[in-house]
């Protein structure tokens, strides 16, 4: 399999690193799906009794594990492959996500046709959660080695890719479903195999795109900076001396509470908004809300990023905590004076920030630890993604669930959590401020470099 | 002329591989936009 070596896919000289985005964005936006399967779930209720769950049929319950299954495998295996993207290149990387990515539909789509929750739980969970760890993390020191000089902009265009991915995924399924159903029959497996033989396509295009730069390129016109600012590092940090710097932990929970400050209320975003403005916003209102939601976390992640770029990442971090805080802490007052308009525009900003979170760090990394490694670093730091996906529903429900059992006021319950969120990011500020460049005895000797270069 | 010509391929490759992934993502666009404005009605 020669051609999916990193010998075979250095670029030739003339070749654009723009081409670089869209074969970053074929990946990223196929596995971007992964915040679509909720349009599954009610359908895959009633496969057996078709009109309504019949005994034997799955439940919600359940079927929510699919979902949890294939985010905790994303961030294991971005962990565990990490050094593996790094080492092989992207071509491989994106075909070994392609095959993960479109056999876990192939394998759910048996699970579903023969009713077994357990092969579809191996399937999209466990071969699908394979492909969406490896592809997610696939592009990126790739991307960030095209663009030195503007690495939080061309990183926060393939991560956008991910935020975007839903938007297809959403639409596409249930016409697809609708194409497929009989009055006797719900077109889910059929639909799998489909989603999963577009999306093999779609990312076999983005890996017979994907170039890497030759040894020594850089963009034309392009001066390296002779004095390096003190929080961006030209050399390179090995991706196991990272972990035992303060930096790769720190940067964790920088993440990691800005990511389960934002994670937490986009899942209950629709119960939420009707929650506090009782009559006031519609199931339908609320739908179209999680929808503008969607395209500021998606638009968030690459104008934050690309923002990162002119004031630096640990400043763009700085207003995360900041304006998020500040933004939290008016949600109550946006309720209790009934006013839509504040609630809308403090969370689509907030959700902005959240997708600006994911979208940022790579480019953060980059300048802690270099280019050398940055993919397998990021891969690691990737577990506090799957950290605060537990957190940030727990944080929300629990407390809301909590003030309910206590006599609070459904449009109040949530003013606890909003609280609570504020502190969350008060710590990430701290954490963000203790960032300081990594000692050079991480750094990796010149022999070394060649050696890893090699 | 090699060098126009080679310009010339890359604009084509540049507009294909963008079209390719602008396309779908613009109309997932489109169609969320459509049911966000139903906040406002």
């Amino acid at each position: 399999m020669s051609f999916l070596s990193k010998e075979r896919i250095i670029a030739p000289p003339g070749y654009s690193r723009w081409l670089i985005p869209p074969a970053a964005l074929c990946v990223h936006l196929c596995i971007g799906q992964a915040y679509a399967f909720s349009v599954f779930n009610l359908p895959m209720t009633k496969l057996l009794g078709i009109t309504k769950s019949a005994p034997g049929d799955w439940a919600l319950t359940e079927l929510g594990w699919i979902f949890s299954i294939a985010i905790f495998v994303l961030g294991a295996s971005a962990a565990v492959f990490g050094r593996w993207v790094e080492d092989g290149g992207p071509r491989r990387a994106m075909f070994t996500a392609a095959l993960c990515w479109a056999g876990g539909f192939v394998i759910s789509a048996i699970g579903v046709y023969i009713h077994n929750i357990w092969v579809v739980y191996f399937g999209y969970g466990f071969i699908g959660g394979l492909g969406l760890g490896i592809g997610y993390i696939s592009p990126v020191s790739t991307l960030i080695k095209w663009f030195p000089d503007r690495p939080g902009m061309a990183t926060g265009m393939a991560i956008m890719g991910f935020g975007g991915g839903a938007f297809i995924a959403s639409p596409l399924s249930v016409w697809l479903m609708g194409k497929f159903t009989t009055p006797t029959h719900i077109g889910v497996p059929e639909t799998f195999l489909v989603l999963g033989a577009i999306y093999f396509c779609f990312m076999m295009v983005g890996a017979a795109i994907v170039r890497i730069p030759a040894p020594g390129w850089k963009p034309a016109g392009y001066v390296a900076p002779a004095q390096t600012k003190k929080l961006v590092t030209d050399k390179h940090v090995y991706v196991y001396d990272a972990l035992k710097t303060p930096q790769f932990w720190l940067i964790w929970w920088v993440l990691c509470l800005n990511v389960t400050a934002g994670i937490g209320v986009l899942g209950q975003a629709s119960a939420m908004s009707q929650e506090m403005f009782p009559g006031r916003i519609t199931a339908v209102a609320a739908a179209g809300f999680v929808g503008l939601m969607s395209l500021f976390n998606m638009g968030g992640r690459f104008f934050w990023a690309s923002i990162s770029d002119y004031i630096g990442r640990k400043n763009t971090y700085f207003v995360f905590f900041a304006l998020g805080t500040v933004l939290y802490a008016l949600v109550p007052t946006a309720g209790a004076l009934g006013s839509v308009e504040l609630f809308v525009v403090c969370f689509l900003i907030i959700i902005s920030m959240y997708g600006g979170g994911f979208a940022t760090v790579p480019a953060y990394l980059k300048d802690m630890f270099g280019t050398r490694y940055v993919g397998a670093i990021h891969g690691m730091l990737i577990t506090a993604w799957s950290m605060a996906g537990i957190f940030g529903p727990v944080l929300v429900n629990y407390i809301r669930a909590y003030n309910v059992a206590h006599g609070v006021a459904k449009a109040q319950a949530y003013n606890t959590t909003m609280y609570v969120m504020a502190v969350l990011l008060v710590i990430g500020f701290i954490c963000n401020y203790f960032v300081t460049a990594v000692h050079e005895r991480h750094h990796m000797k010149r022999g070394e470099e060649a050696e890893a270069l090699t | 002329m090699q060098a126009s010509e080679s310009s010339a391929g890359n604009a084509a490759k540049l507009i294909l591989a963008w079209g390719f992934v602008g396309i779908p993502l613009a109309w997932g666009v489109i169609e969320t936009v459509i049911n966000a404005l139903k906040l406002f009605q």
